[in-house]
C-alpha cells in the first residue's frame, strides 16, 4: 500500500509530512519508542496499543489533524501506515 | 483441619519518607518528619498548602511513559511498592506468580487525579475528547487489576473501600485467604494517592485538616493538646503474604506472623467515632480473640492517632476499655506524627512499622508530641524512639463511615 504513494512525486511530501506528524504523536502522545515506529508497524503487536489505545490514538489524529473519524474507518486501521493512508485522504 | 498460620515474608513501600522500607523504617527510628508544602499542584487559593508527598518519584522515568500514563498516580505508587514487596519475598519480579497467588488492596478514594482530569476534560471540551483510559485509572480496583497484571497474580482478587481502615482491612481478609487454604500466597496493602485541590479544599472545609502551614513538620501532632488536625498524605506499602509452611518451604526470610484480625462497625455517624470508643474497642476485643491473647500480652500499639481532636481522645478510651490495667503499661506511638495520614494506605504502612518494630525490638515514636493532652494520658512515645523486646504488636485503623479493623502481628 505504501509504495503506492511513493510512486507519485506530487504525493510524496505530503504522505511523509503526514507520516512524520503521526509518528511524532505516537512518541509525544502515547511514549512510544522513535524506533519502533514504521509505516509497516502493526499497531497492536508491534506497538503494543490495546482497543483502549486505538480510540487515543484516534483522539490525538482528530485533534492534530481537524478531521473527524469514525468507528468504522477506525476499524480499519491495522498499521501506522494505514492510519497515514486514512488521515492523508482526509486531508 | 487446623487453620494455617499465616507470615509476613516481604514488605514494600513508597511514602513521604522514603521510597523504600530500609529508608523509610530508618528515619521513622529517627523520628524524622516527611510532611512539607504541597508542590505537586498549586495551593495559593487554598487554606491548607501543607501534605505528605512522594517526593523523587518520576513515575515516567521507573516504568516509561506508554506504561505510566495508562495509570494513576495511586497506581505508580502500588506498582513500585508491589515490587519491591514481591522481591523482598525472595522472587523474581519479572515471573508471574501464578494462580497460587491472591491480591487484595485497599484504598479509601482510587484514582482521583483521573477523575478530577477527565472531568475537567468533559466539561471545557465534550464527550469526545474524554479519554478511553479514563474509567480504568478512575475504579477504585485500578491498582489491583493492574498489579494483578504487572506481577501475573492469578488468584482471588479484591478492593476494600472502607477509608481509613482499608489497607488494615486489606490485610486481615487476606489473613482469612491464607488460613482457610484459598491459596497459599496473598499480596497485601493499601494505595492512596488522592491530595488534591478539591479534596484538601472538602476535608479542611469539614474542619479535619491541620492548618499549620507555617511549620508543616510540627502540623500532625497526635495526643498533644495543640493538634489541629490531620495531614493529608501520598504513599503505598504492600505486603507479602503466605502459609507458614509455604516460606518454611522454600527458606523465605519471616518478618513475622500475623495472629490476629479483628473488625467492627461504629453504626453511628459518618465521621465521629461511637461514644465511649465502644465501636474501635470491639475491634480490639475482637483481634485479641482471634490471636487467642490477653491483653497484656501486647508490647507495642501503633495507634490510629490520627491528630484530630475526636481521633485522639476516643481512641485513648478505647485502649482502656479493651487493655484495662495494661493500657497504662504498653508502649502506643502514632507513626502519622511523621508521615502524615495515608488514608487508604494506612493500615497497610502501620503494619510494616509493627513488623519493623518487632523485628528490631524498637518502638518509633510520636514526634511533636510536646505537652500530651490530659484526656490522652496513656505511654504514647513521645519525642524519641525506645528500645523494646516486641513480641506482640497491635495496629488500629478506623475510618470515615465507622469502619474499624486491628491487626496483631507477632514474632514467633
Amino acid at each position: 500500500m505504501a509504495a503506492l504513494f511513493f510512486d507519485l512525486e506530487g504525493v510524496l511530501m505530503e504522505v511523509n509530512e503526514v507520516y512524520k506528524k503521526v509518528k511524532s504523536l505516537f512518541i509525544d502522545e502515547l511514549g512510544i519508542e522513535e524506533e519502533k515506529i514504521s509505516m509497516e508497524s502493526k499497531l497492536e503487536e508491534d506497538l503494543e496499543i490495546d482497543s483502549l489505545g486505538i480510540v487515543e490514538v484516534v483522539m490525538a489524529f482528530e485533534d492534530e489533524f481537524n478531521i473527524e473519524i469514525d468507528d468504522e474507518e477506525l476499524s480499519n486501521i491495522g498499521t501506522v501506515g494505514e492510519a497515514v493512508n486514512l488521515l492523508h485522504s482526509k486531508l | 483441619m487446623s487453620k494455617k498460620r499465616v507470615v509476613v515474608t516481604g514488605i514494600g513501600t513508597v511514602n513521604p519518607l522514603a521510597l523504600n522500607l530500609l529508608d523509610s523504617w530508618k528515619r521513622l527510628c529517627n523520628g524524622e518528619s516527611g510532611i512539607g508544602e504541597i508542590t505537586q499542584f498549586d495551593t495559593s487559593n487554598l487554606s491548607i498548602k501543607i501534605g505528605g508527598e512522594v517526593r523523587e518519584f518520576d513515575a515516567e522515568e521507573i516504568f516509561g511513559k506508554q506504561y505510566s500514563r495508562k495509570l494513576d498516580r495511586a497506581g505508580h505508587l502500588t506498582i513500585q511498592a508491589t515490587k519491591e514487596a514481591i522481591e523482598n519475598a525472595g522472587f523474581d519480579s519479572d515471573k508471574r506468580l501464578g494462580p497460587n497467588c491472591g491480591i487484595i488492596i485497599g484504598t479509601g478514594i482510587g484514582g482521583l487525579t483521573a477523575t478530577e482530569n477527565t472531568v475537567r476534560i468533559y466539561d471545557e471540551r465534550g464527550e469526545k475528547r474524554v479519554s478511553p483510559l479514563s474509567i480504568t485509572q478512575i475504579m477504585p480496583n485500578s491498582s489491583t487489576g493492574q498489579a494483578s497484571i504487572k506481577f501475573g497474580v492469578e488468584g482471588p482478587s479484591s478492593t476494600i473501600t472502607t477509608a481509613c481502615a482499608a489497607s488494615a482491612n486489606a490485610i486481615g481478609e487476606a489473613k482469612r485467604w491464607i488460613e482457610n487454604n484459598v491459596v497459599d500466597m496473598v499480596i497485601a496493602g493499601g494505595t492512596e494517592s488522592a491530595t488534591t485541590g478539591m479534596t484538601i479544599s472538602a476535608f479542611s472545609q469539614s474542619r479535619a485538616l491541620s492548618s499549620r502551614n507555617n511549620d508543616p513538620e510540627k502540623a500532625s501532632r497526635p495526643f498533644d493538646k495543640d493538634r489541629d488536625g490531620f495531614v493529608m498524605s501520598e504513599g503505598c506499602t504492600m505486603m507479602f503474604l503466605e502459609s507458614e509452611e509455604s516460606a518454611k518451604s522454600r527458606g523465605a526470610n519471616i518478618y513475622g506472623y500475623l495472629v490476629g484480625y479483628g473488625s467492627s462497625t461504629d453504626a453511628f455517624h459518618i465521621t465521629a467515632p461511637s461514644k465511649g470508643g465502644v465501636g474501635a474497642s470491639n475491634a480490639i476485643n475482637t483481634s485479641l480473640k482471634d490471636a487467642k491473647l490477653d491483653p497484656e500480652k501486647i508490647d507495642y500499639i501503633n495507634a490510629h492517632g490520627t491528630s484530630t481532636k475526636m481521633n485522639d481522645v476516643t481512641e485513648t478510651v478505647a485502649i482502656k476499655r479493651s487493655f484495662g490495667p495494661s493500657a497504662e503499661t504498653v508502649a502506643i506511638s502514632s507513626t502519622k506524627s511523621m508521615v502524615g495520614h495515608l488514608l487508604g494506605g494506612a493500615g497497610a504502612f502501620e503494619s510494616m512499622v509493627c513488623l519493623m518494630s518487632i523485628k528490631d525490638g524498637i518502638v518509633p515514636p510520636t514526634i511533636n508530641l510536646d505537652s500530651p493532652d490530659e484526656e490522652c494520658d496513656l505511654n504514647y512515645t513521645p519525642i524519641n524512639s525506645i528500645e523494646k523486646n516486641i513480641n506482640y504488636a497491635m495496629t488500629n485503623s478506623f475510618g470515615f463511615g465507622g469502619h474499624n479493623a486491628v491487626l496483631i502481628f507477632s514474632k514467633n
